[in-house]
């Protein structure tokens, strides 16, 4: 009789593709933080691109809304290695935020309440690839989990999803935001397993 | 004549004075408001991807400890010093 127990095995990623290798399906949706969950009124909300030439670009909460939300159905992956598949959200496409915004810049830097920052090379943003966040499963999203809105970069770790964001700052280079100063990977590919430096 | 330096490996040392011991009865100095205080009075987040240590007075970041592959990183930009009894 066997005696290794294969852990996971109803869960691993041999029966299922859709999971990035090391990471397990959740079922719940877990909740990380550095710091306090900030309390940010819609209506003192404001979000503000910021390039090169100094140049500010801002958006209200109802600006930001007028651009358009659309259904966004994807997997999201933690590099903690929790992974969840099929989440449903509402966001308006970093594709219509940066459509009138001029930068030669390559880089960006998600500036968030409370301090946080992470960076994620501009190409990352666009092409339908990356949303400002506002609602999860049909509800707005819960402050715990970023509300009222967040980044949402799914197709990198989940740390790039800055919560609580309110702004991206155009960069000549790929300076480390937070998480990447203190050992984590400058790019976080989950299927690429960059966790760490 | 400059001053003479050595290699890191000196700090082994003095180092291992300062942190074999809980480093939490230290005494460090807040770079947002100057409080002085032991580090067990910090507000620790404990995030799945590291610890984040803040200022119980005015919640500035005092350190972060990631545990990553291969070891540990610690950030300690947030303390401009620390006291440690001898």
């Amino acid at each position: 009789m066997g005696i290794i127990s294969r852990g996971f095995s109803g869960r691993s990623r041999e029966h299922n593709p859709d999971l990035p290798p090391g990471q397990y399906l959740a079922e719940d949706f877990p909740v990380l933080s550095a710091g306090p969950t900030p309390d940010i009124d819609t209506a003192d909300w404001s979000f503000r691109v910021q390039t090169e030439s100094g140049k500010q670009y801002t958006w209200s909460w109802d600006e930001m809304q007028a651009l358009g939300l659309e259904e966004i159905h994807t997997d999201i992956h933690c590099v903690t290695r929790w992974s969840k598949l099929g989440t449903s959200w509402r966001g308006i496409s970093l594709d219509k935020i940066f459509a009138g915004i001029e930068t030669e810049n390559a880089y960006v830097m998600a500036h968030s309440y409370g301090g946080y920052t992470t960076n994620v090379p501009l190409e990352d943003l666009l092409d339908g690839k990356a949303w400002i966040a506002t609602e999860y499963d049909g509800e707005p999203l819960d402050p715990e989990h970023g509300g009222p809105a967040r980044l949402l970069v799914p197709h990198l770790y989940f740390w790039k999803s800055a919560k609580w964001v309110n702004g991206l700052r155009m960069m000549e280079t790929d300076d480390p935001g937070f998480w990447e100063q203190n050992g984590y990977h400058l790019y976080g590919d989950p299927w690429l397993e960059q966790r760490y430096w | 004549m400059m001053p003479r330096h050595v290699d890191g490996n000196a700090l082994a040392g003095p180092l291992s004075d300062l942190f074999a011991f809980d480093v939490t009865c230290a005494s460090g100095r807040c770079v947002g408001c100057g409080d002085v205080t032991v580090l067990a009075r910090a507000m620790v987040y404990e995030d799945e991807m590291g610890f984040v240590a803040r200022c119980h007075l005015c919640d500035s970041m005092l350190l972060t400890v990631v545990r990553t592959a291969d070891g540990a990183w610690l950030d300690l930009q947030g303390i401009s010093g620390l006291h440690v009894a001898l």
